[in-house]
C-alpha cells in the first residue's frame, strides 16, 4: 500500500475549520440570477413598446390594480416563511400549515389572474395578437404565472411529503431552498405590479 | 535563493524599439494599402468622399497604433520563447520562481489606459464629425428603401422616383452639394455600403436611419447590400452614379417626365404596350402616365436609362431583359420576382415595349 | 522528481475489469459521474466539429471563384447559418463544458459535481439540441416539402425570421435547438458556480484556486446573466410565429432593432464564455512548460473578473450600423476599448511568466504558444473595429469575419488542442503522440494562417459576408482562393488529431499520475483517475500544492 500522506505535517488546531456554503442555496441562487435574466427583458419590451401600440385596447382602459391577487400572493410569503421557521424549530404541524396556507393563497392568485384574463380577453377584445400591449401584457404576466404555477407544483408535493409524516427538521434547509424560489417568484410580481399596473398605465 | 527581477532592464529597450518599429510599421501599411489601392472598385483605403476620407485617416492612426503594439509585444513575445527555452542542464533545477510585481501590473495596467484614452478621444471626434454636423442647406434629399433585393430611390424634391442606379451630384470643395440619404425598409433588414463614399449604414423596417454621401470626382461608385436579407442578398448590388451639376439636372428632367408614349415604327413596342398593360406586371410595377401603379417591384418608368437590371447583377440588355421576364429564377434564383409565364409573341413585345422606355 | 510525489492511488485496483458491451453503454448512457459526462460532451462536441467543419469546407469550395455554381444560394445560406450555429452551440458551448466538468472536481479535490443528476440532465438535453438542429434537414419544410435546414443566420435579425419571410418550420428548429442548448448551459453553469463555490477541499481558500477555477467560475456567471436574455428572446420569436404576437413584427409597430439588442446582449458575453476557458486551458499549460508559476495570480484574477463584467456592457458595438445616434456609439466604442486593457493584462502576464523560465516545445505548449500570438492579433483587430467609423466600413464585411474566427479558432481551438494534448494522458492514462501532434501543430497552423490571415484582405475591399457568390472584378478573387487552400490544410491538420486522439488510446505510451511535472491536484490521482477521484481528501497550503510537495525546502505557501 503507497504512503498516502498527502500534505504536509501541520499542527492542526491552529486551523480555522473548514466551512462551506451550502449547496443548496447557491444552486437556487444561481437559478434566481438567470431567471431574473430572462424576466429583465419581458420588463424591457414591455417599458418600450410603452405607448407604441397601433390601436387598443390601451393599459389605461382596461387594467385595474390587481390588489387581492397581490395581497394573496405577497401573504403567502409569510406563510411559506413561517413554514420553514415551523420546520427548524421542529414543529412539524405548523409547517403543514404554513405549506397549506402557501398553497391556498398561491392557487388564490392563479385563479384571480385567470379572472382577469378572461375579462380581458372576452370583455375587453384584449389578447396576445391583438397589438404591443396585449404582446407584451400577456408574455409578460403570463411568464410570471408560469412560474407561480411550477412553484406550486412544488409546494404541493413538499405538502404531500409535510402532511404523509416523512418532513423532518433536518430538512429544513432544503425546504427553505424553495422557499427562496417562492420569495423570488413573488418580488418579480411586485416588479410587475409596479411596472405593469401603475407606472404603464 | 530568488534572484532580482529581471523584468526592468527591457524597458528602456522597448522604448527606443518601439519609435523605431512604429516608422516602420507606418510604412508598411501605407505600401500594403497603395498596393491593393488599384485593384479594387470597392476598396475602403481609397476614398472618393469626406466621409470616406475621415475613416481613413482614422484607420491609418489605429493600424499604426496597433501594429506598433503588435511588434513590440510579438517581438517581446519571440525573445522570451528563444533566451528562455529549455537548454539540456541538470533536468531537476527549476528556474527563479517570481510571483509577480506590483510595479510592473501597474505600468502595463496605466499605458494601455493612456492608449485607450487617445484612441477614444480621436475615435469620438470622426463619430460626431460625420454625424453631428448640421444638415447644408442645399444639401440634395434622397430616400431608400430597402427591398428584397433591389434599391428604392425617391426624389421627393423633385417627384422622382427609380431604382437601383442612384444619381447623386458631384460636391467640390468649392461648391459642396452633399447628399443625405433618408432610409428605411419595406421588408427586412438591408445595409447600404459603398465603401469608396462612405461607411455603411442599415435600412431597418419601422425606422428611418439618416446618412451622407458626397462623391467629389463623377464616376461609377460601387457597392452591395451588406446585411444579410434573404436568398439573394449577395447579388442586391449598388451602384452611384457621380454626376457633374449639369449632367445631373439633365438626369432629373429625363426621369421627370412620364413613360414615353411615342411608338412611331415600333409596332412591337406599341402591342407590347397594350400586353403590359392587361397583364399582371401591372400589379407589381409603375410605368408614370400608364395604369401600372404597382409598387411591389422596381418603378420601370425609365428603365431602359438604366446600364443594369436586378439590382445591378445583370446587363441591361433586350435579350437579358427578355430572359429576365421569363424566368428571373434562372439568373437571379430565389428573386420575389415569379415567372410570368408568356407565351414567346408576348415576351417579345413586352420586351420590346420597356427597352423603348427611356 | 515525480517519484518522491506521495501519489493518492486508488484504494482499489479494479480499473482493469471488462465488461460486457451492452453494460457498458447502458451505464454511460445513466452516467452521473462527471468524469464520463465531461467525456460525453467532448466526444459530442468533436462530431460537431466535424460536421460544422465540413460544412465551413463546401462554403470555401463555392467562394473559391468567382460566380461559381457549387452549391446554390439557398443551400449556402443554409450552409453558413448551419455552420454557426454548430460551431457555438454545439461544438464550442459542450466542448468547454466537457473540460470543466472533467476538471473542476479534479483541481478542486472534490468527488463529483454538486449537483450530479443535473449534470446528466443538462449533457441530454444540450445534446438533444444538437440532434434537433440537424433532424432540420428532414423535417424544416414540416416533411410535406424536401425539409430543410435554418437559413436565417446564426444570428436571425428579426424580421427575416418573421412567419412572411422565413415560412415552414426551420426557424422553428433554430429556436428550439438553441432554447435546448441554453438551457443545457444554464444547467451545467449552475453546477460549476456551486462545485466551485461550496465543494472546494479543505485549505482551498478562494485564493489558492487554481485560475482555470477562477475563469470558470467567472465564465459560468457569465452564462446565468447572458443566456437568460436569449431565451426570453426566443420566447419571444416563437410567440410571433405561433400566436401571432408582435413583438418583432414590424407591421405593427415592433422593433427589429429589439431583437439586436437582446441577440447581442447574449451575443456579446458569449463570445467571452467561450474565450475564458481558453484562457483557463493556457493559464495551466504555459506555467508548468515555463517551469515557472504563473506571473500576477492576483492581477489575474482581477482581469478576468473585469472582463466578465465589462463584456456584459459592449453588445452594441455589434449595432453601431443600425443608427444609435452619437452618443450611443460613443457609449459603446468606450466600453470595448476598455475590455482591452484586461485582455492586455493577462497577455503581458503570460509573457512575464514565460520571461525567465526554462521553456519546454511539447505539443501543448506549441498549442498555447499560436494561442499567444493569435489572441493578441485577434485582439487588435478587434481594438481597430472598436472604432466606430472603422466598424462603418468593416461592419457585416469579411475583415469581422476574419477577425472573430481568428479569436475563435486562433485562439480558443488552438488552447482546445493544447488542453487535449496536455490532459489526454490525465484522462486515458496514455500519452498522444508528440510526432503526430507536431504534424498537427503545423498543419494546422499554415491552413489557420492562410485562411484566416488572408481574410482580412476581402473585408478591406469592400467584400460582405454572407453572400454565395461575388463578381469578378472586385478584386476578391485571389484572396478568396487562398483562403480556400487554407481550408484544405485544416482539414489535414485535424485528421492528424483525430487519428493520433484514437490511435493513442490503443498503442500510445503509458502515462503515469504525473507526466509533466505539473503543480495542480488532477496530477495526484492516477491516470485514469478512479471513479471517486481521491481516496482521501486532500488539505491544501498554496495555488500549487504539487509544487510544495515536490519542493518541501522552498514551498509556495511561504510566498503566498
Amino acid at each position: 500500500m503507497m504512503n498516502t500522506v498527502s500534505t504536509i505535517a501541520i499542527d492542526v488546531q491552529a486551523e480555522p475549520p473548514w466551512v462551506l456554503p451550502s449547496r443548496g442555496t447557491v444552486g437556487m441562487i444561481c437559478l434566481i440570477v438567470a431567471e431574473a435574466a430572462i424576466f429583465i427583458i419581458f420588463f424591457v419590451s414591455y417599458v418600450f413598446y410603452i405607448g407604441k401600440s397601433l390601436t387598443g385596447p390601451y393599459p389605461a382602459q382596461v387594467l385595474e390594480l390587481p390588489i387581492f391577487s397581490t395581497v394573496c400572493l405577497l401573504s403567502s410569503s409569510f406563510t411559506v416563511h413561517f413554514a420553514v421557521v415551523a420546520l427548524r424549530r421542529n414543529s412539524l404541524r405548523n409547517c403543514a400549515i404554513g405549506l397549506a396556507s402557501t398553497v391556498l393563497l398561491g392557487f388564490l392568485f392563479l385563479l384571480s389572474t385567470a379572472r382577469e384574463w378572461y375579462h380581458l380577453i372576452h370583455d375587453d377584445g384584449l389578447t396576445i395578437r391583438t397589438n404591443l400591449f396585449g404582446s407584451t401584457f400577456y408574455s409578460l404576466v403570463g411568464l410570471h404565472a408560469t412560474h407561480v404555477l411550477i412553484g406550486l407544483v412544488m409546494l404541493c408535493m413538499a405538502l404531500g411529503i409535510s402532511l404523509a409524516g416523512r418532513m423532518k427538521e433536518a430538512h429544513s434547509e432544503r425546504l427553505e431552498v424553495l422557499s427562496l424560489y417562492w420569495h423570488f417568484v413573488d418580488g418579480i410580481w411586485v416588479a410587475v405590479f409596479l411596472v405593469v399596473y401603475v407606472i404603464g398605465r | 535563493m530568488r534572484r532580482p527581477n529581471p523584468m526592468t532592464k527591457p524597458f528602456k529597450q522597448i522604448g527606443f524599439i518601439s519609435a523605431l518599429l512604429s516608422r516602420r510599421a507606418t510604412w508598411w501599411m501605407f505600401l500594403f494599402a497603395d498596393t491593393v489601392r488599384a485593384q479594387s472598385p470597392t476598396n475602403i483605403f481609397d476614398p472618393a468622399g469626406t466621409p470616406a476620407h475621415s475613416i481613413f485617416s482614422l484607420s491609418m492612426l489605429v493600424f499604426s497604433v496597433t501594429a506598433t503594439i503588435f511588434l513590440i509585444v510579438g517581438a517581446l513575445l519571440l525573445y522570451a520563447l528563444l533566451r528562455f527555452r529549455h537548454r539540456s542542464e541538470d533536468p531537476s533545477r527549476e528556474p527563479a520562481q517570481i510571483y509577480g510585481s506590483n510595479q510592473i501590473e501597474l505600468a502595463w495596467t496605466v499605458i494601455p489606459i493612456l492608449i485607450v484614452v487617445m484612441l477614444f478621444l480621436t475615435t469620438t471626434r470622426v463619430i460626431l464629425t460625420t454625424e453631428s454636423i448640421p444638415k447644408p442647406a442645399n444639401a440634395l434629399d434622397v430616400t431608400v428603401i430597402g427591398h428584397q433585393f433591389w434599391w428604392e430611390y425617391r426624389y421627393p424634391g423633385f417627384g422622382v422616383v427609380t431604382a437601383n442606379e442612384l444619381h447623386v451630384p458631384i460636391s467640390d470643395s468649392a461648391n459642396p452639394r452633399p447628399t443625405y440619404l433618408k432610409m428605411s425598409s419595406a421588408d427586412v433588414t438591408h445595409s447600404f455600403w459603398v465603401p469608396r463614399l462612405a461607411g455603411k449604414m442599415d435600412l431597418i423596417p419601422n425606422r428611418i436611419n439618416t446618412m451622407w454621401i458626397d462623391p467629389q470626382v463623377p464616376g461609377l461608385y460601387l457597392g452591395q447590400c451588406a446585411q444579410y436579407c434573404g436568398t439573394q442578398h449577395a447579388k442586391m448590388l449598388l451602384r452611384v452614379y457621380a454626376q457633374s451639376p449639369a449632367d445631373f439636372t439633365a438626369w432629373i428632367k429625363q426621369q421627370q417626365k412620364p413613360a414615353n408614349q411615342d411608338f412611331t415604327g415600333n409596332p412591337a413596342a406599341a402591342e407590347g404596350q397594350t400586353v403590359f398593360l392587361h397583364s399582371a406586371c401591372i400589379n407589381c410595377h409603375t410605368v408614370a402616365g400608364t395604369s401600372a401603379t404597382g409598387r411591389f417591384g422596381p418603378d420601370l418608368t425609365h428603365l431602359a436609362s438604366r446600364d443594369t437590371l436586378a439590382s445591378g447583377s445583370i446587363q441591361n440588355t433586350p435579350e437579358n431583359l427578355k430572359k429576365w421576364i421569363d424566368d428571373p429564377s434562372s439568373m437571379k434564383p430565389g428573386a420575389l420576382m415569379p415567372p410570368m409565364h408568356l407565351n414567346d409573341h408576348d415576351l417579345s413585345a413586352i420586351t420590346a415595349y420597356l427597352t423603348t422606355l427611356h | 522528481m515525480a517519484d518522491s510525489t506521495p501519489v493518492m492511488e486508488g484504494l482499489d485496483q479494479s480499473l482493469a475489469v471488462k465488461r460486457p458491451r451492452l453494460e457498458a453503454i447502458y451505464e454511460w448512457i445513466t452516467t452521473v459521474d462527471h468524469k464520463k459526462i465531461g467525456l460525453m460532451y467532448i466526444a459530442y462536441a468533436l462530431i460537431f466539429l466535424v460536421v460544422g467543419g465540413f460544412e465551413a469546407l463546401l462554403m470555401r469550395i463555392q467562394l473559391a471563384v468567382p460566380n461559381n455554381h457549387f452549391v446554390s444560394p439557398q443551400v449556402f445560406n443554409r450552409l453558413f447559418t448551419m455552420h454557426g450555429t454548430t460551431m457555438v452551440f454545439f461544438m464550442g458551448m459542450p466542448m468547454l463544458f466537457g473540460f470543466a466538468n472533467y476538471l473542476v472536481p479534479l483541481m478542486i479535490g472534490a468527488r463529483d459535481m454538486a449537483f450530479p443528476r443535473l449534470n446528466a440532465f443538462s449533457f441530454w438535453i444540450s445534446a438533444f439540441g444538437g440532434l434537433l438542429l440537424y433532424f432540420s434537414y428532414f423535417g424544416g419544410s414540416g416533411l410535406y416539402g424536401a425539409g430543410s435546414a435554418p437559413d436565417v443566420g446564426w444570428f436571425a435579425y428579426a424580421p427575416l425570421t418573421a412567419n412572411v419571410f422565413s415560412p415552414g418550420h426551420s426557424t422553428d428548429y433554430w429556436t428550439l435547438a438553441v432554447f435546448l442548448s441554453g438551457i443545457g448551459s444554464i444547467g451545467t453553469a449552475l453546477n460549476i458556480v456551486t462545485t466551485i463555490i461550496c465543494m472546494r477541499c479543505k485549505g482551498m481558500k478562494m485564493s489558492r484556486l487554481p485560475l482555470l477555477i477562477w475563469l470558470y467560475l467567472v465564465m459560468s456567471s457569465m452564462v446565468f446573466i447572458a443566456v437568460g436574455p436569449l431565451t426570453a428572446a426566443q420566447i419571444m420569436l416563437t410567440l410571433d410565429r405561433y400566436v401571432g404576437s408582435h413583438f418583432f413584427d414590424t407591421q405593427a409597430g415592433g422593433s427589429a432593432v429589439l431583437w439586436m439588442h437582446y441577440f447581442w446582449i447574449f451575443g456579446h458575453p458569449e463570445v467571452y464564455i467561450l474565450v475564458l476557458p481558453a484562457f483557463a486551458f493556457v493559464n495551466e499549460i504555459v506555467p508548468v512548460f515555463s517551469r515557472k508559476a504563473i506571473f500576477g495570480y492576483p492581477a489575474m484574477v482581477a482581469a478576468s473578473i473585469a472582463i466578465g463584467f465589462i463584456s456584459l456592457s459592449v453588445w452594441a458595438h455589434h449595432m453601431f450600423t443600425v443608427g444609435l445616434g452619437p452618443a450611443g456609439n460613443t457609449f459603446f466604442v468606450f466600453a470595448t476599448m476598455v475590455i482591452s486593457v484586461p485582455t492586455g493584462i493577462k497577455i503581458f502576464n503570460w509573457l512575464a511568466t514565460i520571461w525567465g523560465g526554462d521553456v519546454h516545445f511539447a505539443v501543448p505548449m506549441m498549442f498555447c504558444i499560436g494561442f499567444l500570438f493569435q489572441f493578441l492579433i485577434a485582439g487588435l483587430t478587434g481594438i481597430m473595429l472598436s472604432v466606430a467609423p472603422f466598424d462603418w466600413q468593416l461592419s457585416a464585411s469579411y475583415f469581422v469575419v476574419a477577425h472573430f474566427h481568428y479569436v475563435l479558432v486562433g485562439a480558443i481551438v488552438f488552447a482546445l488542442f493544447g488542453a487535449f494534448y496536455y490532459w489526454y494522458p490525465k484522462v486515458t492514462g496514455r500519452m498522444m503522440s508528440e510526432i503526430l501532434g507536431k504534424w498537427h501543430f503545423w498543419l494546422f497552423l499554415i491552413g489557420f494562417h492562410l485562411t484566416f490571415d488572408f481574410m482580412h484582405v476581402p473585408g478591406l475591399l469592400g467584400m460582405p459576408r454572407r453572400i454565395y457568390t461575388y463578381e469578378a472584378g472586385r478584386g476578391w478573387e485571389m484572396w478568396n482562393l487562398i483562403v480556400s487552400v487554407g481550408a484544405i490544410f485544416q482539414v489535414a491538420g485535424i485528421a492528424c488529431f483525430v487519428f493520433n486522439l484514437v490511435r493513442s488510446y490503443f498503442r500510445g505510451e503509458i502515462a503515469d499520475h504525473d507526466p509533466w511535472d505539473a503543480w495542480t491536484l488532477e496530477w495526484a490521482t492516477s491516470s485514469p483517475p478512479p471513479s471517486y477521484n481521491f481516496a482521501i481528501d486532500p488539505t491544501v497550503h498554496s495555488r500549487r500544492p504539487l509544487w510544495d510537495l515536490k519542493h518541501p525546502e522552498d514551498p509556495d505557501s511561504d510566498y503566498e
